[in-house]
């Protein structure tokens, strides 16, 4: 059948973006290769999710039953390569996500299927799959091809692929969970919600994003100073909090905040994809960074190539003279 | 507590300017200084913060060449007690699949009650290895773990997931972890540390001496290449005088300020 399957991220009862992200792949991936979607649902009570994308694909496979409520990469691990081993799909594809990234090399390679990581774009020529990622610190693309197979397992980024509207009828099935209980070595305990700050990055006009070139945590000082004088707060990427030099709630990103400010000036922040997944969106972009190559001005509106150190101080006092 | 920590030396890209080499699928790596993996310096300090618990053996592994052993010296100057070189110049082009086999043969014959990894090496970006070698060890894992303590044989693990949430979860060992950056504070080695770690042996394992030579693999590298821009960003020119000036002008014009 050489189908394209999808594999819907759901989290605390609501479906995720990334899974209408792949829903959407999924069908570009399909129409050209003749073939159809189907999208597997593990979760409990999962009407409202199924709901939302029976619009989506051809086929919906559902898990429902309270084992699959939570994610668990060990328990999705023992249905999907079951339901692998049984359907055979052509491209089998994940969010590279938190839960993606726990369960897809593991289920591949106890199918010894080919798999690869963090996928921008995917090919297909024939049988043969070739992929666009990113390495070195997301400063160069990389184009990779699989070992050929009649199966592989793929995590695509998120925001590579832009959510569709569509008109299909998906034929529904309900499928009997191969397991009845979680197992025992993996147990979940609790979410744990983020603790709120004194500072609502998301709530700002104007933030002002630094990363790693700003070197010192003294520099910090220079930074408040110069937000004080555009009417900003101070957000970072994630270095600067695994230094302990800002508090978690300052960081924007995956991990962290999505923010939609009319300005974000992002300053000595190279532009992980993790950090621009959170700010992306903002009506106006402008980067500062010595590097001219540094991602980030691949995502800016404005960019100055030069020493921050010597742009930033200037730009304070040209702003408070014009203001 | 005996703890298994698998590092990578890496070019130290994030703030270099990085240009490809002429074969296509390399960077330029003459002008590039080398350093353990960001995420991996934080496994290896959790490996510490665990062995100063709960006492115990800690083994550092890496698959590089040789220049790797500077980098092994320093975590055994961190606190590590043993190291061990799989010598990569043994193999040509080994993918994320490759190396997870390798470091199973290798990690197999040893004890081992809890392993750590980098979450993602900076280079490749795979964040592939942990996982496979985990269930090619038949151990549970856990990926990006922010937060990690051990009770009973069993470990009290918090996991980073989006949006600043985190996923509390109790694991049998032995098992294996990834760890995210920021879980600790990595220290630094002493000068007095690096002078001893100078004299310890590291041990070094070739290619013949893995009681299995052929690892198939899942991919390859095609080429390399700059990505294409998506937006149009306008670089604003000039001394830091005139471009701070321009550029609060836009602002001005936009009604940012």
């Amino acid at each position: 059948m050489s189908e394209i399957f999808v594999l819907i991220e759901h989290r605390q009862e609501e479906i995720r973006d990334i899974s209408f992200e792949l829903l959407a792949c999924g069908r570009k991936l399909a129409e050209k290769n003749n073939s159809k979607l189907t999208a597997v649902v593990l979760g409990y009570n999962t009407k409202k999710i199924v709901e939302k994308i029976k619009e989506q694909a051809h086929r919906i496979l559902i898990f429902d039953n309270e084992i699959f409520k939570k994610f668990n990469a060990e328990t999705y691990q023992l249905v999907l390569s079951d339901l692998i081993q049984k359907e055979n799909p052509f491209i089998f594809l994940i969010g590279h996500t938190a839960f993606g990234m726990d369960l897809c090399p593991a289920l591949a390679t106890q199918l010894k299927i080919p798999f690869t990581t963090d996928c921008l774009d995917i090919e297909i020529e024939g049988n043969n799959v070739k992929v666009i990622r990113q390495m070195f610190d997301g400063k160069l693309d990389a184009k990779v091809s699989l070992r050929e197979n009649s199966s592989y397992i793929l995590t695509v980024r998120s925001g590579s692929f832009p959510a569709k509207e569509s008109n299909l009828e998906a034929e529904i099935s309900n499928l009997d969970s191969p397991i009845s209980k979680s197992p025992d070595y993996r147990k979940f305990i609790e979410y744990i919600e983020a603790v709120a700050g004194d500072v609502d990055i998301t709530k700002s006009d104007v933030v002002i994003g630094i990363g790693r070139g700003i070197k010192e945590q003294d520099n910090l000082a220079m930074i408040e100073d110069f937000a004080d004088s555009i009417g900003g707060v101070v957000a970072c990427s994630r270095p600067i909090v695994d230094a302990d030099w800002l508090p978690k709630d300052r960081q924007v990103g995956s991990s962290g905040k999505v923010i939609k400010p009319k300005l974000y000036i992002a300053i000595g922040i190279s532009g992980a994809f993790q950090h621009v997944a959170g700010m992306k969106n903002a009506e106006t972009i402008v980067a500062i960074n010595k590097d001219a190559n540094a991602p980030i001005f691949h995502e800016a509106d404005y960019g100055i190539v030069d020493d921050l150190f010597k742009v930033i101080p200037v730009l304070k006092e040209k702003i408070l003279e014009m203001k | 507590m005996d703890i298994i920590v698998c590092i990578k030396r890496v070019p130290q890209t994030a703030e270099a300017e990085v240009r490809i080499d002429s074969t296509g699928k390399d960077i330029e790596k003459d002008r590039l200084t080398f350093d353990t993996n960001e995420s991996d310096t934080y496994a290896l300090e959790e490996a510490v913060l665990m062995k100063e618990k709960f006492g115990g053996n800690i083994t550092v592994i890496s698959l590089g060449e040789k220049d790797t052993e500077d980098t092994l010296r320093i975590a055994l100057a961190k606190g590590a007690d043993n190291a061990i070189r799989i010598k990569a110049e043994d193999f040509d082009h080994l993918d994320a699949y490759q190396t997870s086999q390798i470091l199973q043969t290798v990690i197999k014959n040893l004890n081992y009650d809890i392993i750590f990894t980098g979450c993602i090496s900076t280079d490749d970006a795979y964040s592939q290895i942990g996982v496979t070698l985990a269930e090619l060890l038949e151990i549970p894992h856990a990926t990006l773990v922010i937060n990690f303590d051990v009770n009973e044989n069993r470990a009290d693990v918090q996991r980073e997931l989006e949006g600043g949430l985190i996923e509390h979860l109790d694991i049998s060992l032995p098992a294996l972890f990834t760890i995210q950056t920021g879980i600790n504070e990595p220290r630094y080695a002493s000068l007095i540390a690096i002078r001893r770690a100078a004299k310890k042996e590291i041990q070094v394992i070739g290619k013949e001496e893995l009681q299995q030579n052929e690892f198939i693999s899942n991919s390859i590298l095609e080429e390399l290449f700059v990505p294409p821009i998506s937006k149009r960003v306008e670089i604003i020119t000039g001394t830091a005088g005139e471009t701070a000036g321009k550029l609060a002008g836009i602002f001005k014009e936009k009604g940012l300020i």
